[in-house]
């Protein structure tokens, strides 16, 4: 079956709706296993049980940026080729990809906690995560503030690839601010070098992650596209009501 | 010199405004677009200058400027007069002109329109009528051969409706097409019709 | 007179005669940098020390405040879509915009910023190299506020939103911009590099502000 296929938007609910319970079924497989092995990785021999939070924050610092490329491609779709389902794909990864960033700063926050005494340090790797929730909010003020969906979603698009441009400007940026006012290396987020004991329940939760998103994505993509049917039926039915 | 619209439709916030539109416009020839409210008579006039994407079919001047997108060659009169009132009559013609090229004359176009008197009064000071006739002088100072008007006559006392005749026929005459949208007569005499909305 | 001056030309014109032209944003930068020791206190030392920061920010939000009308105003008139059919590129055109908001907005801020410099208590030697920082990241501010008003023209509550969207691409801006103004202070941090990254960065912002500028106008008055 070609890709070209999927854009249809009723071919690609069809699609969705056969796959959709087999990924959620798969996602929470994958959870529960992920979350055992992380459950009996052994403790860190400095911040004993706490460098848990690490197999739930490097995940969805991952899947945040994986959610902005996604975002991009799908803005290239939108700005490019106008493909129909480019603009749902952007639309619905966009508070998806949002809410891991969120996900992120708040497990870093709670880590800090304990590791350093505080909530909140403004160390390079927290401080480019903020950024980069900053401008998820940006492209999600744009979808809200938008009264037509096509115009959103275009500014949209075109606000997703400047920021592609200017998200390595700005991590590099703020990894040079961070040197700058903190020559004193601190404990860093990712613990001592990996080793097999966390890095496969790391890489089990990070696909567990990967499914979750999935599985969200294209619930959401299906909810905006019922969403757009319902707006286009009652344009219909204001203009039959003038005929 | 010849416009074609072949199977031309246009769709804003999701909404299809028309479809399978088809019209040709040659030199020396006005064409009035009619149709109710909302049928797309300004939408229509928008996809040509340029400014609102066509969502389906195509559209082509034979006989102008190839380098040169139909907006380029155009002129758009819309609802708005792009008067800004901080200059003054005079600036901002000036500024049209130097902007949209074509070295034309201001002093010619001022009287055309009859706002000569008022040459270097800030645009503040016009009345709706006379700022109405500042964009038509645009049309004039800058010549371009395809006039896209949107309502033209609105705003318009009825001697300046007049003198807008007089200068439209004179575009024709000089071989230059015209589009117009309105409810009703503009003025001119053998026009054609090209209506749109439902069947 | 050429279509990209003209423009230039026109911009400045209204922007001295309407709403105060350049003397507001310079306006706004005194007022905003004279709150600051109300907010701090008067500790000298203390100024000294966050002066270049303070400016920074200041000259940041002065330029950001009246970029909300760059495009509006020419949008709600009708000029906008004159602007796109003339023959000079959009992307020309915009570019000739951000140029006479850069001349009426952001160079006064860095002409007034070594008057601001000494009321903060940063030597006057110091203020020149702070103006020259100014005057090499103003521009990239003017360039990356660009994509933001043109993104919000059409949109309600487009300052606010204006903001939020603009903001975060300036980060980088700011902190080379700081750096560079306080590395002629207190070092130890040498001048040149983050003085010549900030010009990297105006100059960046020259070529993809213009263009995202344009596309978004495009975009969104379809």
């Amino acid at each position: 079956m070609p890709v070209i296929d999927l854009a249809n938007p009723t071919r690609f609910l069809n699609i969705v709706n056969r796959v959709l319970p087999w990924l959620a079924a798969a996602t929470a497989l994958l959870f529960a296993f992920g979350l055992a092995r992380a459950m009996n990785a052994p403790d860190d021999y400095q911040q004993g049980a706490t460098v848990k939070i690490m197999f739930l924050h490097v995940p969805s610092a991952w899947l945040g940026m994986m959610g902005w490329g996604l975002m991009s491609a799908a803005a290239l779709g939108t700005l490019v080729w106008r493909h129909p389902l480019a603009d749902v794909a952007g639309k619905a990864a966009a508070p998806i990809g949002a809410a891991f960033t969120f996900l992120c700063l708040i497990t870093g926050s709670l880590w800090g906690r304990p590791t350093w005494g505080t909530y909140w340090v403004w160390d390079a790797r927290l401080t480019s995560v903020l950024v980069l929730f900053l401008l998820y909010l940006g492209v999600l003020a744009l979808y809200w503030t938008a009264e037509d969906p096509g115009r959103g979603s275009r500014a949209a698009a075109i606000l997703t690839l400047v920021g592609a441009v200017n998200i390595p400007i700005i991590k590099f940026s703020v990894d040079w601010w961070n040197t700058l006012h903190q020559p004193a290396s601190i404990l860093r987020m990712g613990g001592s070098a990996i080793d097999p004991s966390i890095l496969w329940p790391l890489l089990i939760m990070a696909a567990a992650f990967t499914l979750l998103f999935a599985t969200l994505w294209l619930a959401a993509m299906r909810n905006e596209i019922l969403r757009r049917r319902v707006r286009a039926m009652r344009i219909m039915q204001a203009q039959e009501a003038r005929e | 010199m010849q416009l074609k619209g072949d199977s031309l439709a246009c769709s804003r916030g999701g909404r299809e405004v028309f479809a399978g539109v088809d019209f040709s416009l040659s030199g020396g020839e006005a064409l009035l677009v009619i149709g109710r409210n909302g049928a797309g008579k300004s939408s229509l006039l928008r996809v040509i200058a340029g400014l609102v994407r066509l969502a389906a079919g195509h559209l082509t001047l034979e006989g102008g400027d190839g380098d040169a997108s139909i907006g380029e060659q155009a002129h758009y009169l819309g609802h708005q007069d792009a008067v800004k009132p901080a200059l003054s009559v005079r600036e901002n013609l000036e500024f049209w002109t130097r902007y949209l090229g074509g070295g034309g004359e201001i002093e010619p176009a001022l009287d055309a329109v009859d706002l000569a008197p008022l040459a270097n009064l800030p645009a503040t000071y016009l009345s709706a009528g006379q700022k109405r006739r500042l964009s038509i002088a645009r049309l004039i100072a800058v010549p371009r051969p395809l006039w896209l008007l949107d309502e033209p006559t609105s705003a318009l006392d009825a001697p300046s409706q007049v003198r807008l005749a007089e200068l439209m026929r004179g575009h024709l005459a000089s071989g230059g097409m015209i589009m117009a949208a309105a409810h009703g007569p503009i003025g001119l005499e053998h026009t054609r019709e090209l209506k749109l909305g439902p069947a | 007179m050429s279509a990209f001056t003209a423009l230039i030309v026109r911009d400045m014109r209204l922007s001295v005669r309407v709403g105060g032209g350049a003397l507001m944003g310079a306006l706004f930068f005194l007022v905003v940098v004279v709150m600051m020791p109300f907010a701090l206190g008067p500790d000298l030392a203390l100024l000294a020390r966050i002066g270049p920061a303070i400016l920074w920010l200041g000259a940041l939000l002065a330029s950001l405040l009246a970029l909300d009308r760059l495009f509006a105003a020419d949008y709600d008139d009708g000029s906008l879509d004159l602007l796109m059919m003339g023959r000079l590129p959009l992307e020309l055109a915009v570019a000739a915009k951000a140029v006479a908001h850069w001349l009426t907005t952001a160079l006064p801020l860095v002409v007034i910023s070594p008057v601001l410099g000494m009321m903060l208590n940063i030597e006057l030697r110091a203020t020149g190299t702070l103006a020259l920082t100014l005057l090499a990241g103003t521009p990239a501010l003017t360039f990356i506020g660009l994509i933001g008003a043109a993104l919000s023209v059409a949109m309600r509550r487009g300052g606010l939103l204006l903001a939020v969207l603009v903001l975060p691409l300036t980060i980088p801006v700011l902190i080379f911009g700081v750096a560079a103004a306080n590395a002629a202070i207190v070092g130890p941090v040498p001048f040149g590099p983050p003085f010549t990254i900030l010009c990297a960065l105006s100059l960046g912002s020259l070529v993809l502000g213009p263009f995202a500028a344009a596309a978004a106008l495009r975009h969104g008055l379809e």
